[in-house]
């Protein structure tokens, strides 16, 4: 399109996404109106997916730094020291948009995305999870949409070679039309081969490296950053198609390359594709880039400059060559099967500028694109759910009266239920390194050549976030180091994905800016410091938002694989302890929403020190070898902690509990399905019991020796309550055997997905 | 003991591989597909993964890498070849073993261990020397493509001749319907050539060669085939 159409098609820019002031904002860095092609590249480069530009001024509030921060936010991925010289790169991301129209390739992608985001710092990746959030499985459009998202990841994920090796899968209609898929990939290092996407060097050349450009996904960024309507159901040609065989090429290409030393910058191009990776490898440099448009391979004849820059074609790479190397990058590109071609050169005047056919197309300050996006300090206000639901009093919720039959229900609830269904799909053992799998509390992933691991979990509870996003926020983070400490690993930092609504409802922006502060007091009170991850608004069909879903994925560390603790009971004979307090704390759980379909209440108080507490009880009983199991208790509390520790571990347990020490006067159908946070399942050998009590006791950490382990039964008896507390009438003893709840727990997905 | 490890665009069991020969106490180096030469190793490896983005279908442009001609001569001079998952595809399109691979029935990839049981005198083949007939061990399988198959009057040879070294089973060690994970024709989970000294399987010994990753039974059939080359390299 010539510019002349620009000034008779009047507001053209508002079809690409960006405001009036947006394009006042333009005119005003360059001096003049710019042209189609400049339009199109402030359009998605100031897009929320780019800019964050309604979201930043909140997450400057994050902390960021700590002794084991190597890189914060602001790279491709964020990167932290493990010991031993070795860095552990990682990143979560979103696709959640192309994941609902284009459910296979969607997701499939966003693996190919992140797993970029980690070779491009230089790092081999050794692991994937994905966080998957999807509609109540009774609706169709939900359970096509969850074969064709968990198909797209196998179908990518595994051809690369990466083991998928966790996260989670939820089940809740406000995800119906709008499904989550947040993808993590983990990647490992030497310090001294850490590579960054920056331009440096006035002269040295720049190159393509990978895959040809195509005009798949233009305007994916812009896509992303729209609420989904109708209309945007039609935009599947926003939406990217992947090619994983291409991605492992470019994957082990680009590992050569750094070992070589012919790496001076580098980075992905993902979003936004050659107009992102070129402003933002220029802007970090403090340079420039020329760039010849007619150089770029390309897989499709006509392309215009417009469609060039803003092509996402997959498995594509720019990359600034150490001067002298790049005959030498093109010969180990071609043995691994692709392209490397100099497109254009880093200069010292701050520009993009790009050429086409000797003529100048466009011609813009790198950091205008890539940092002066206007920053938006949007207008939040409570909405009126809030206290409404939080006024919900447990008090009148009836006592149980078959304690079995509410954990049966509870467990064959499909976000409680087993998701092999999911994960045996996923090659969840490539690598050989995989040494916790899928469906424990974290996967442990041995770090190649050592005998050091880390612990990967991803974590959020979107109810809590729901009735309070400050809490809940704060929960995921806990929840996420909890479940990291329970394999023996300690938690060490954290990437997230913020998944909301439309920012431009005030109420929207308040359960955003409520998550990010309740994140960053979690956050700094554990020490594990945000070192990347990503925003997704707008998740929305035009009147229902999601629920607030702010991601948590969490890296830990173990110093010696061999001293990993698994979540499943391991031997008769073990004493289960109880380790926290538990509180009358019923309200926002799973146990409320599943068996009496309420979903208001308090979101379960938290006491960040004593998370902090077990977390240290847990990773130093691990390295003394005093663990059989361990195993947190989350959604479901301790009842269904019990039924996934007997199921893991095909093994019963007999407990018989006193409530003294908690609560008092606990009801037991209280004490069973609270979600009160701060506590775990250990299990731990007879003859080593004084030792861990003591342990930890010393770490102020309450633990009560609850019973046995043993049988093909689970049995739960209770001491004498107060007739007059809470829930009085309660069943007094839970008696269910193993087998019927592990048939529960497994058969619920299949059944629903096949029937 | 020098193994060769033939490495595709697209392998991704490679390195793995390697990891369980050398965590084993054996030499492991890397061939690349372009080479004309398998010459130096005493077994060749043919890894898992997804030569060529199994696109056109599984293994079908592997055969024609230029390596697959060194590697057949050197499989018909008796010296041991094992193909493991995509690398029992590439066996397979390329001739060097019967029959061809279908989709899984479940039309869906499967990641999971699974029971194996050992059909076969363990001097059949290099890579059974220290299994026993009738054992069954564990292993890890992980395809999407993993259902053999093979018209009725091969079968029959196969049977005759102790072809098929592995099948599929259950907890009562019998190859039944319910413990067959893919559709495979007679629960097959692993053959052989007729000389024995080709053997194909889908389940991934690499992945099963240390006991931290969840067991070792794999590690046998590396203990095997160089106990193998150690006595000589006898075909029986």
């Amino acid at each position: 399109m010539s510019d002349e159409l620009i000034r008779e098609q009047e507001c053209i820019w508002r079809t690409m996404g960006l405001a009036d002031e947006e394009y006042e904002r333009i005119r005003q860095l360059l001096g003049r109106d710019p042209n189609y092609v400049e339009l199109g590249m402030f359009s998605v480069m100031w897009s929320e997916h780019c800019s964050y530009k309604n979201t930043r001024a909140v997450l400057r509030g994050l902390p960021t730094s700590g002794p084991q921060v190597l890189q914060g936010p602001g790279e491709n991925a964020g990167i932290v020291d493990v010991g031993d010289g070795l860095a552990v790169v990682f990143k979560i991301e979103s696709h959640n948009h192309p994941s609902a129209v284009e459910p296979y390739q969607g997701a499939a992608t966003g693996v190919g995305g992140i797993i970029r985001d980690i070779f491009t710092m230089g790092a081999r990746p050794i692991a994937s999870l994905d966080s998957l959030w999807l509609g109540d499985l009774s609706s169709p459009r939900a359970r096509r949409l969850f074969s064709g998202i968990v198909a797209g990841i196998s179908g990518y994920g595994n051809a690369v070679g990466i083991p998928t090796v966790g996260g989670q899968t939820v089940f809740h209609s406000s995800y119906e039309s709008n499904p989550l898929v947040n993808a993590m990939c983990v990647g490992v290092m030497r310090h001294e081969d850490i590579k960054r996407g920056a331009a440096t060097g006035v002269g040295n050349s720049v190159m393509v490296i990978g895959s040809t450009t195509g005009r798949d996904g233009i305007h994916g960024a812009t896509f992303a950053s729209a609420d989904l309507t109708e209309t945007s159901i039609e935009r599947k040609s926003a939406v990217q198609v992947g090619d994983p065989f291409r991605e492992k090429l470019l994957l082990e290409a680009c590992l050569e390359l750094v070992a070589r030393g012919c790496v001076l910058g580098i980075q992905d191009m993902g979003a936004a594709g050659l107009t992102c990776s070129s402003c933002e490898m220029a802007s970090r440099g403090g340079t420039g880039m020329i760039i010849d448009l007619d150089r770029v391979p390309r897989r499709e004849t006509g392309m215009t400059p417009y469609e060039v820059m803003l092509s996402e074609s997959q498995e594509r790479m720019l990359l600034v060559p150490t001067p002298g190397r790049e005959d030498e990058v093109r010969e180990v590109l071609s043995k691994w099967g692709l392209e490397a071609v100099v497109v254009g050169e880093v200069t010292g005047d701050g520009m993009v500028t790009l050429i086409e056919g000797g003529d100048q197309v466009a011609h813009v300050p790198a950091k205008a694109l890539a940092d002066d996006a206007p920053v938006y300090h949007r207008e939040s206000s409570k909405p009126e759910y809030v206290d409404r639901l939080a006024a919900f009093d447990t008090i009148g919720v009836p006592a149980c009266t078959d304690l079995a039959g509410a954990l049966l229900q509870l467990v064959a609830s499909p976000s409680i239920a087993s998701k092999r269904w999911v994960w045996e799909q996923y090659d969840h053992q490539v690598g050989a390194g995989t040494v916790i799998g899928p469906g424990s509390d974290a996967a442990v992933v041995r770090l190649p050549g050592s005998k050091r691991g880390v612990a990967l979990t991803t974590d959020c509870n979107s109810r809590y976030c729901y009735l309070n996003p400050r809490l809940g926020a704060a929960h995921a983070v806990a929840e996420a180091a909890r479940n990291v400490a329970c394999t023996g690993a300690r938690p060490l930092a954290v990437t997230n994905c913020q998944n909301f609504g439309n920012p431009y409802k005030p109420e929207v922006f308040w359960q955003f800016r409520e998550a990010i502060a309740g994140m960053s007091e979690a956050c700094r009170a554990l020490g594990t410091p945000v070192t990347g991850g990503n925003v997704s608004l707008s998740n929305e069909d035009g009147e229902t938002a999601i629920r607030p879903t702010p991601v948590i994925g969490m890296v830990g560390a173990i110093d010696d694989v061999e001293l990993r603790v698994p979540m499943g009971f391991q031997a008769e004979g073990d004493i289960v302890v109880l380790l926290g307090y538990t509180r009358d704390e019923i309200g926002a759980s799973e146990y409320l929403a599943v068996v009496h379909g309420v979903e208001a209440g308090q979101v379960p108080a938290l006491d960040l020190e004593a998370e902090g507490r077990l977390c240290r009880l847990l990773a130093t009983a691990a390295s003394r070898k005093l663990l059989s199991s361990a195993h947190d208790t989350s959604e479901g509390g301790l009842a269904v902690a019990l039924a996934e520790c007997a199921i893991a571990g095909r093994l019963g347990a007999t407990l018989r509990i006193d409530c003294a020490g908690h609560d008092a006067g606990l009801a037991p159908d209280r004490f069973l399905f609270s979600e009160s946070g701060a506590r775990a399942l250990v299990t731990v050998e007879q003859s080593r019991l004084d030792e861990f009590l003591a342990l930890a006791a010393s770490l102020n950490v309450p633990a009560a020796a609850v019973g046995c382990v043993g049988g093909d039964r689970l049995c739960v008896e209770f001491g004498e309550t107060p007739k007059t507390c809470t829930g009085a009438g309660a069943e007094r003893r839970l008696d269910v055997s193993v087998d019927a709840l592990s048939k529960a727990y497994e058969e619920a997905i299949p059944c629903a997905m096949e029937g | 003991m020098k193994f060769g490890i033939v490495v595709f665009p697209g392998s991704n069991c490679d390195r793995d591989v390697q990891t369980a020969a050398r965590a084993a106490g054996y030499d492991a180096e890397f061939v690349w597909h372009t080479n004309t030469s398998v010459d130096g190793f005493d077994c060749l490896v043919l890894p898992g993964g997804f030569s060529y983005g199994d696109y056109l279908r599984t293994a079908a442009i592997a055969r024609f890498s230029s390596v697959m001609e060194p590697v057949a001569q050197y499989a018909a001079s008796g010296r041991p070849v094992i193909g493991i998952c995509n690398g029992f595809q590439v066996l397979l399109e390329a001739g060097l073993l019967p029959g061809a691979m279908l989709r899984n029935t479940s039309c869906k990839f499967i990641c999971r261990p699974q029971r194996v049981r050992v059909e076969v005198e363990s001097v059949r083949t290099p890579f059974t020397l220290k299994l026993r007939p009738g054992q069954v061990i564990t292993l890890p399988i992980a395809h999407g493509e993993g259902n053999y198959h093979v018209d009725g009057e091969t079968l029959a040879q196969m049977e005759r001749g102790s072809q098929v070294v592995f099948r599929y089973c259950d907890e009562s060690d019998e190859p039944t319907p319910g413990s067959n994970p893919n559709g495979s024709l007679g629960n097959i989970a692993g053959i052989c050539n007729k000389a024995g000294n080709v053997l194909g399987m889908m389940p991934h010994p690499e992945r099963a060669a240390e006991s931290i990753l969840g067991g070792a039974d794999g590690r046998l059939l590396f203990d095997s085939v160089a106990q193998w080359v150690q006595g000589g390299g006898r075909i029986v």
